[in-house]
């Protein structure tokens, strides 16, 4: 778990307390914002709550911005398929999100079975898989199978799209 | 005895045929989703949850009691066979577990862990059926400063105690509890958080924040790390034992149980601290200490019992009073809302049958578990080498169905990919995943019953501590809070006297890297959690 880009990885870190603090001042600016007359029915108030959201959001990414300073690090996740080993992978990840944005874009437009059979296949082909010709038949069978699955076990009718009328 | 006897009405629910496939559908799916790596019980629970949309709320949640279990088993299989566990309860179980199974024992070993597992639920869902109308009892005497109360310890306690950086977990429940203000405003109406988007004025959904935060933000993480090398699936029969195992194993599944329950049924009990002191007893007490380090089955079955027995136990204050204290209790509670049900007091008597329905069918998919995971271990052990990219893919593809599945909007897929690199996050830079989702979920109830209790008291914040029950809980968050503090002053008084439990350990476990996080961990809690039992 420890390696040698020590410098590096620290100053990653700062991202969270910054993301904390950005959490904390949209947080605290939206209940700012709030108009609420004072009403003895609820003293509290709907601004309380997020101002104390807002407040612990805020002393948290100070205090984890000190920490990370002073050298202190937070332990990644490990696993049964996870190998800290190497640093982390982006050419995998980043397809991964391109096919899971994909999927989003196409599924109200082209349906799911269309969606899903892309959102698995570049899932897939992302994470290593080279088969493409197997790979393709498996999304696609697994597409039908969840839409008439859901369609005729559960009632519940995704989106059919281009593909309305034949399915 | 009332509770006999709504029990017995509970299992003729339970026991129509109907009734008795989903518990069993419950079980396979539960245990073959939980054996996947990667995929913890609450994962299951979260992915599964839009199956069970269609089912009448009894038949969901006889097949939740099923899915529960079976995910939780389905684990400690993993663990057995993969030296690496998934999640934190399992830690402990692979210790021995792992090395049972390189000495050709597999088998024994995931047959002490299947009965151990099945004698621990049994006894805990015994428990539980005793407890929950106790505390019901209690608990109806409270009002809204006292749940506050317990709400506050139960958040704190979770975020304070577990994990090994406080300023992370904080963090972390920061970032739930901002997660759960968006929406409207259940009191005035006004939107928070919703930046004029219209699809946020219902809130998140906490199945579509679960399955991001747990399944996505698992896929993404693990892909960035994928491990290229196959791991080494240790093959195993059928599991079984001999009359050794049996002699040295039911002491362990008891005694395990013992440390289970009531740590699982305290707000931030969770399993890890019980398997980690069954681990530590089973080692004094055993005859064959020396096997300890290379494979003792006491190993296996204490933790798996104190494991199983907290599972059980979590569903106690997650039934009688509303309060999920790990993730999976919150992931059931999210469900248990999605069908307009609240947990809690006055569930006992509003929902009697379905409550009693599902605590009967606790019983029945433990046994089930014994009876279906005992043949079919050598399957589940087939499961785990299944090719890493579509076992990730798939989990993308299915947490992207559940998601969608809630709402049918695209929109909620967004959300799911925010929170999911969110999640990829959190993983990276060592933020616990647990408070945040326990601070959506107890966030707004939490926020409900201060407005509640400071409307009684028509704003005088002397309203917070106006019941006896709430004082002795703040008192006991403030002793939780203040003990890392107390506890350096007294090693910097007394740097010879260390506490007795880690002292014994850190001899043998050290060079194991799963022991090792344990080791800090149950240092301040164990006073913490004798002073709770006081009130």
């Amino acid at each position: 778990m420890s390696s040698p880009a020590t410098g590096l990885k620290g100053r990653a870190e700062l991202g969270v307390a910054l993301l904390l603090g950005v959490v904390g001042v949209l947080v605290f600016l939206d209940a700012n914002g709030l108009v609420t007359p004072y009403s003895k029915s609820d003293p509290v108030g709907p601004k309380t709550v997020p101002f104390i959201v807002a407040g612990l959001l805020v002393v948290c990414a100070v205090l984890l911005a000190i920490n990370v300073l002073r050298g202190g690090r937070g332990e990644a996740e490990g696993g049964e398929d996870v190998d800290l080993a190497h640093p982390a992978d982006w050419k995998t990840v980043l397809p991964l999100a391109g096919a899971f944005l994909l999927n989003i874009l196409l599924i109200d437009w082209a349906g799911w079975v269309i969606s899903g059979t892309v959102l698995f296949w570049g899932s897939v082909l992302a994470l290593g898989s080279r088969r493409y010709i197997r790979d393709g038949l498996i999304s696609v069978a697994l597409s039908l199978l969840t839409f008439y699955g859901f369609y005729l076990g559960l009632g519940i009718a995704l989106p059919a799209g281009l593909l309305e009328g034949i399915l | 005895m009332d509770v006999w006897s709504s029990l017995m009405d509970g299992f003729s629910t339970a026991l129509t045929p109907l009734n008795l496939m989903y518990a069993m559908i419950g079980v396979i799916l539960g245990t073959a989703v939980g054996v996947l790596p990667g995929l913890g019980p609450a994962m299951t629970v979260a992915l599964l949850l839009p199956v069970t949309y269609a089912l009448e709320p009894t038949s969901a949640f006889i097949m939740f009691a099923g899915i529960y279990y079976g995910g939780m088993y389905g684990g400690s299989t993993t663990s057995i066979l993969l030296n690496t566990p998934g999640e934190s309860s399992s830690v402990v179980t692979a210790i021995e577990g792992n090395k049972m199974a390189k000495a050709g024992r597999a088998a024994q070993a995931l047959a002490t862990a299947a009965i151990g597992s099945f004698v621990a639920g049994t006894i805990g869902t015994t428990l539980l059926a005793v407890c929950a109308p106790i505390v019901v009892k209690f608990a109806v005497s409270l009002g809204s400063p006292s749940y506050f109360a317990i709400m506050m310890l139960a958040l704190l306690a979770v975020t304070a105690v577990l994990g090994s950086s406080r300023l992370r977990g904080f963090a972390s429940l920061g970032l739930g509890l901002a997660i759960g203000l968006v929406g409207l405003d259940s009191v005035t109406g006004q939107s928070r958080l919703t930046f004029g988007q219209p699809l946020l004025s219902d809130g998140l959904d906490i199945v579509v924040v679960a399955v991001a935060i747990f399944a996505v933000g698992e896929a993404l993480w693990v892909a960035a790390h994928l491990r290229r090398t196959p791991l080494h699936v240790i093959p195993v029969g059928r599991p079984w034992m001999g009359k050794k195992d049996w002699q040295r194993s039911w002491k362990p599944w008891l005694r395990g149980t013992v440390f289970g329950f009531p740590f699982g049924a305290l707000p931030a009990g969770g399993a890890e601290i019980p398997t980690f002191l069954s681990y530590v007893t089973e080692k004094r007490l055993s005859k064959h200490p020396e096997e300890f380090g290379h494979g003792a089955i006491e190993g296996v079955a204490g933790p798996e019992a104190a494991n199983n027995a907290a599972a059980a136990g979590t569903l106690t204050p997650m039934l009688a009073l509303g309060l999920p204290t790990n993730a999976t209790a919150a992931v059931m509670l999210a469900a248990f809302t999605s069908y307009g049900i609240q947990p809690g007091p006055q569930l006992f008597s509003s929902q009697g049958p379905l409550v009693w329905a599902l605590i009967a069918s606790l019983f029945i998919g433990n046994l089930l578990l014994l009876l279906i995971n005992l043949p079919l271990a050598p399957l589940w052990a087939k499961l785990l080498q299944l090719p890493r990219p579509y076992l990730y893919a798939g989990i993308l593809f299915f947490a992207t169905l559940g998601a969608y599945s809630v709402n049918l909007q695209a929109f909620d897929l967004v959300i799911l990919l925010i929170l999911g690199a969110l999640g990829f996050m959190m993983r990276r830079f060592g933020l616990p995943v647990l408070p945040l989702i326990l601070g959506v979920i107890l966030g707004p109830r939490l926020e409900g019953q201060l407005r509640k209790t400071l409307q009684l008291s028509a704003g005088d914040p002397a309203g917070l501590w106006s019941e006896p029950i709430a004082v002795g809980i703040y008192v006991i968050i403030g002793i939780i809070l203040a003990w890392p503090l107390v506890l350096k002053l007294i090693r910097r008084n007394r740097p010879a006297a260390a506490p007795a439990g880690p002292s014994v350990l850190s001899g043998h476990d050290e060079p194991q890297t799963p022991a090792t996080p344990s080791t800090t961990k149950t240092e301040p809690t164990m006073p913490a959690h004798h002073q709770q039992e006081k009130p």
